[in-house]
């Protein structure tokens, strides 16, 4: 197990595995949004939450498609099907990575662009705990849909139509909590509720998950 | 006999065949005098005026909405476990139906709120929870159609099916808890049929089971078009193969 | 025709967009029945 996750890192640290591609992204949309809806400093630090997280989501996203892609076309996921270790621990791991990769970064870039956006003072510890509860989910909920599309020639577009709506209950409790901190409320409890997402997604997607590899596989 | 054997294809058509004009009918009979009787035979409610009759069209479809979504929970599961074709074939063809209604309810939702609410569109639980629902047969059905090998699209949509379900839920309360809602609840509700007086209430149950007959007259039909693909595929194979 | 007063523009889209959509979906499912079961039968003739 240990093996395999080393060997995903490396390979997506390695030029061209999209390592700072998400959080280039994640920049890149912070700062658009400025442009779009003007400078009006109050207005910004009342979507702030809001953008960070939307940003975060679409940022992880971005490289989902690549987490089992190569492995099917190079034929190291069959290999990996017929190991010891069961698809479901080869897609935790696989999730693990993708948020070592992508979820981590999204963390600590994301108070940095909270200062672009006039984010609250208060809400800082917020977004910075909400993001580290709920994108490990986002990563999980991500290796689903891209083990549901990892047999499809074009499957990116379909895989962020498919796992968008999944992501629904994670936004709204983990820009809930970031919202609620920047306006003093106690945010224990949307924080509560996306850990309870985060933990139940880890539960159940992998085998879900690794059902719909072997059928890929089949 | 066991149940079962009703999910024989051949057994499915040779049953469905002189089942479906039978349910087609009545559906749109149910529909006809439902709506007729709801349209041009109900006073207009006290505080609504006149837009309650678009309550025969709401209730009914947003109710279907779910249903359909539920028969397919249902029938991806049959799939998944007893490995049914029908089954599999069923599910996808409610997804279009269930796309229907749902887009049914939110537009006459629309319609109705912009006298009574103020407004077309309101982020508020459950119309938040409808959109989410569409999002969720969108996905369904683009998946269904982006996959070549039928088995393979069945087992990865019945997957998705069941995940999506979960977390479909999910989305539900987690929009309640996110903002209040505007749609009536229980002291205002004219969806609890303890709030609404008969005069609403009969042609309102008669449009419900229209639109429950309809759906099942559709899938019925539209599963037995997959049938017939499926089959034409299937001959095509042989004939490659002879 | 009953009086549908000051919201008769919102009742008639409703029922028009409803009727409509549901009018398209009927047709579509009866014309698509029609086409593959043409189709079945030439196929089944020929093989």
């Amino acid at each position: 197990m240990k093996a395999l996750l080393l060997r995903d890192l490396r390979l997506a640290i390695r030029a061209g595995g999209g390592f700072g591609l998400g959080l280039a992204f994640f920049l890149i949309v912070v700062v658009l949004v400025p442009f779009g809806v003007g400078p009006n400093a109050d207005l910004l630090s009342i979507i702030a939450p809001g953008i960070l997280w939307v940003a975060a989501l679409l940022a992880a996203l971005l490289s989902l498609d690549r987490i089992f892609a190569l492995d099917f076309e190079d034929g190291s996921l069959g290999l990996l099907a017929t190991s010891p270790l069961p698809l479901e621990s080869v897609s935790v791991i696989k999730a693990l990575a993708h948020w070592i990769t992508t979820g981590l970064p999204l963390c600590f870039a994301a108070p940095v662009l909270g200062f672009l956006l006039h984010l609250s003072p208060d809400a800082y510890a917020y977004l910075i705990l909400s993001l580290l509860i709920g994108t490990p989910g986002l990563s999980m909920i991500g290796t689903f849909g891209a083990a549901l599309t990892v047999g499809l020639r074009r499957g990116g577009l379909l895989l962020s139509l498919l796992v968008l709506p999944l992501y629904v209950p994670t936004l709204i409790m983990g820009a809930d909590a970031v919202r609620r901190g920047a306006d003093g409320m106690a945010a224990t409890t949307p924080l509560m509720l996306l850990g309870v997402i985060t933990l139940g997604s880890i539960a159940v997607l992998p085998f879900a998950t690794a059902a719909a590899l072997r059928v890929n596989l089949r | 006999m066991s149940l079962w054997e009703y999910a024989n294809p051949k057994k499915f058509m040779d049953w469905t065949a002189p089942v479906l004009p039978w349910v087609a009918g009545s559906a749109a009979l149910c529909l006809s005098v439902g709506l007729i009787w709801g349209f041009f035979f109900t006073p207009d409610d006290f505080r609504q005026g006149s837009t309650v009759k678009i309550i025969y069209l709401h209730v009914p479809a947003a109710l279907m909405a779910i249903n359909a979504w539920l028969m397919m929970l249902v029938a991806s599961l049959i799939w998944l476990v007893r490995r049914h074709h029908v089954s599999a074939l069923a599910a996808k063809a409610a997804a279009p139906v269930g796309i229907t209604m749902t887009l049914i309810a939110l537009a006459t939702g629309a319609l109705w709120g912009s006298p009574i609410w103020g407004t077309y569109w309101e982020w508020d639980p459950r119309l938040t929870s409808f959109l989410i629902l569409f999002l969720f047969y969108l996905g369904y059905m683009a998946l269904w159609s982006a996959i070549e090998d039928p088995d393979t699209a069945a087992d990865l949509t019945s997957i998705l099916c069941l995940v999506g379900s979960i977390f479909a839920i999910l989305s539900r309360y987690a929009a309640q808890f996110w903002s209040q809602g505007l749609h009536q609840g229980a002291s205002l509700s004219l969806d609890k049929e303890k709030n609404v007086s008969d005069v609403f209430w009969q042609p309102l149950v008669i449009t419900m089971i229209g639109f429950g007959l309809l759906f099942l007259a559709l899938v019925l039909l539209r599963t037995r078009t997959e049938i017939r693909m499926r089959r034409i595929k299937a001959l095509h194979a042989r004939a490659r193969r002879a | 025709m009953p009086d549908l007063g000051t919201y008769a523009f919102e009742i008639l889209m409703s029922y028009g967009i409803s009727l409509g959509l549901l009018g398209a979906l009927i047709c579509v499912s009866i014309l698509q029945s029609k086409r593959v079961k043409a189709a079945l039968q030439q196929v089944e003739n020929n093989g």
